[in-house]
C-alpha cells in the first residue's frame, strides 16, 4: 500500500492528458468535419475556418501540460518517486479539473465552433464575432487549467 | 448516423443557401419584362445547364436533379427523405391502374422521384402481382383496382390511394428520428384533411365518403372533422377553430389556392429555424424543403409571364421564402 502513493499520481497525470486529449481530438475533428463543408463550396474561407476549427485543441495542450509537470513533480522524469499515498491521491485529485472540464469543454466548444463556422460560411464578414462564441467556451478550460497547476505546484509543499 | 455526422453536411448546406433566391430576387424575376428575360436571369445565378437554356420546364428539372444530387452525395442514404417519395409513388400507382383499368399507352404519365419504379407499379397491376410493390401499396394497390374494375368510380379510387399516401406519409414521419421530419409529416396529413374535409363540405359529400377518404391525423380529430364537414360549412369552420389550424379559416374561406399558400407558408415557417442549426439532418431536410418552394415560386413567375398576367396577381400566389 505504500507504493500506491505514485500509482495515483501517475493515473491522475494520465488522465488529465488522455481526457482532454481524447476531448479535443473529438472536437477538432467535427470542427473540421464541418470546416471542410463551407471549403468545399468556398475555397477562400479556409484560413477562417482552420481558426474556427483549432479552437476545440487547446485542451488536449493543457491537458499535457498539466500531465508533465504532475510527472516532473513526482519523480517520473527523474528524481525521488517515493510519495505517500495520501500525496499520490493528491495529485491525482489535482489532475482531475483539467481532465474533466477539458474533456467536457473541447466537446461543446466544437459545437460552438461548428456554429460559428456555418455562421462564416454565410457570413465571411462577421468572423470576428463568429471567432468570440467558442472562445467563451475557453474560458472555463483555462480555469480547470490553472486550478490543476497550482494544485500540482501547491502538492509539493505539503508534508503529508 | 448520429446528429455530430452531420457536421459536413451542414456547413456545406450553409453555402448552398446563399445562392436560395430571396424575396428580392422574386421581385426582380416579377419586375422582367418577359418570360426570356426571367430565364436569363436565372441563368445568369446559375440556374439550369446547357440542356436547359430554352426551356424553362427542363431547366426546373434540372434545378431539381442539383438538390438531389448534392443531397445523394451528402448522405449515405436518403432513407430519412422518403417522407418526400411517398406522393410520386402513390401518383404513379394510381396513373398505373387507371392506364390499365382504360387500356391506354401510359407515355408521360408517370412522376420520377418515388421509392418504386414507376414500371414495376404498372408490371404489378398489369399482373395483379401486387407483390412486386412494397408491403403497405399491396393492399390500397388492389382496393384501388378492384373498385374502379367493379364500380368504374374513379374518384372512389383516387381516395383509396389519396389516403394511403397520407398514411404512408405519416408512417414515416413517425418513424423519423427527426423533429423537423415528424412535424412536416403531420402538417402535411394536417393539411390534406382540411382540404379534403373542405371540398366534401363544399360539395356535400356524405359522412361516409369523408370519413374513407380522411387519413389519421395526430392533431385533428378525423371523426370530429368528419362529423363537422358533414354538418355543412359553418359546423367544419367551428371545428377549425378549435384546432391548431384555427387561423387556415381566412385562406380557406378566399380559395383553395390561397389555402395551399397558407399550408406552404406554415410549413416554411416550421423549417426557417433549422437556419440556426449546426447539426441534425434538419437543415438538409429545410434545404431540401426551401428549394421546392423557390422551384415552385420561379414556376409560378415563368407562368405568369407567358401568360402575361399581371404582376400583383402572380405576387398574390407566391409563398414565402427561406431566405
Amino acid at each position: 500500500m505504500d507504493k500506491m502513493g505514485i500509482v495515483f499520481a501517475l493515473l491522475g497525470a494520465v488522465l488529465g492528458a488522455l481526457m482532454a486529449g481524447v476531448g479535443s481530438a473529438r472536437g477538432v475533428g467535427l470542427a473540421g468535419e464541418a470546416a471542410a463543408g463551407v471549403v468545399t463550396e468556398d475555397p477562400n474561407q479556409f484560413g477562417k475556418v482552420l481558426v474556427l476549427q483549432l479552437l476545440p485543441g487547446t485542451q488536449g495542450i493543457y491537458g499535457l501540460l498539466v500531465a508533465f509537470i504532475t510527472l516532473s513533480q513526482i519523480g517520473v522524469l527523474g528524481g525521488n518517486a517515493d510519495i505517500s499515498l495520501a500525496k499520490g491521491l493528491l495529485y491525482f485529485l489535482a489532475c482531475m479539473p483539467i481532465a474533466v472540464v477539458g474533456y467536457w469543454s473541447a466537446l461543446r466548444q466544437a459545437r460552438a465552433s461548428v456554429a460559428s463556422i456555418g455562421l462564416v460560411a454565410k457570413r465571411p464578414d462577421q468572423f470576428g464575432k463568429a471567432m468570440i462564441f467558442p472562445a467563451m467556451v475557453e474560458t472555463y478550460a483555462i480555469l480547470a487549467l490553472l486550478v490543476s497547476i497550482l494544485a500540482v505546484f501547491g502538492i509539493g509543499g505539503i508534508n503529508v | 448516423m448520429s446528429d455530430t455526422q452531420y457536421a459536413y453536411a451542414v456547413a456545406r448546406i450553409r453555402s448552398k443557401e446563399l445562392s436560395l433566391l430571396n424575396t428580392q430576387a422574386l421581385e426582380q424575376l416579377l419586375s422582367a419584362k418577359d418570360e426570356e428575360e426571367c430565364l436569363s436571369l436565372l441563368h445568369s445565378r446559375g440556374w439550369g445547364d446547357a440542356k436547359s437554356y430554352d426551356s424553362p420546364e427542363k431547366m426546373l428539372e434540372a434545378e431539381r436533379e442539383k438538390t438531389w444530387a448534392l443531397l445523394r452525395e451528402l448522405l449515405d442514404n436518403l432513407s430519412d427523405f422518403s417522407v418526400f417519395f411517398y406522393g410520386n409513388d402513390y401518383h404513379n400507382l394510381k396513373a398505373a391502374i387507371k392506364t390499365v383499368y382504360s387500356d391506354t399507352d401510359p407515355q408521360g404519365i408517370f412522376l420520377s422521384g418515388g421509392t418504386v419504379e414507376p414500371q414495376t407499379i404498372l408490371q404489378a397491376v398489369r399482373e395483379r402481382d401486387y407483390s412486386l410493390l412494397p408491403e403497405a401499396m399491396r393492399a390500397p394497390a388492389q382496393e384501388a383496382f378492384d373498385v374502379l374494375l367493379h364500380t368504374g368510380d374513379g374518384q372512389l379510387c383516387d381516395f383509396i390511394l389519396d389516403r394511403a399516401s397520407l398514411v404512408a406519409v405519416k408512417n414515416a414521419g413517425e418513424a423519423s428520428k427527426n423533429d423537423l421530419i415528424r412535424e412536416y409529416a403531420e402538417l402535411t396529413v394536417a393539411a390534406a384533411d382540411i382540404k379534403i374535409a373542405a371540398r366534401a363540405c363544399a360539395t356535400g359529400k356524405p359522412l361516409s365518403v369523408i370519413l374513407r377518404a380522411l387519413a389519421p391525423c395526430d392533431s385533428l380529430s378525423v371523426e370530429e372533422l368528419a362529423h363537422a364537414a358533414a354538418q355543412g360549412q359553418e359546423k367544419f369552420y367551428q371545428y377549425l377553430h378549435t384546432t391548431p389550424y384555427a387561423d387556415a379559416q381566412d385562406a380557406l374561406r378566399e380559395s383553395v389556392s390561397a389555402f395551399e399558400r397558407w399550408c406552404d407558408n406554415r410549413i416554411l415557417r416550421a423549417i426557417r429555424p433549422q437556419k440556426y442549426n449546426p447539426l441534425t439532418i434538419g437543415p438538409l431536410v429545410a434545404y431540401y424543403l426551401a428549394r421546392e418552394n423557390e422551384i415552385r415560386a420561379v414556376r409560378m413567375i415563368l407562368s405568369g409571364k407567358r401568360n402575361h398576367l399581371p404582376e400583383q396577381s402572380v405576387r398574390e400566389r407566391l409563398r414565402e421564402m427561406y431566405v
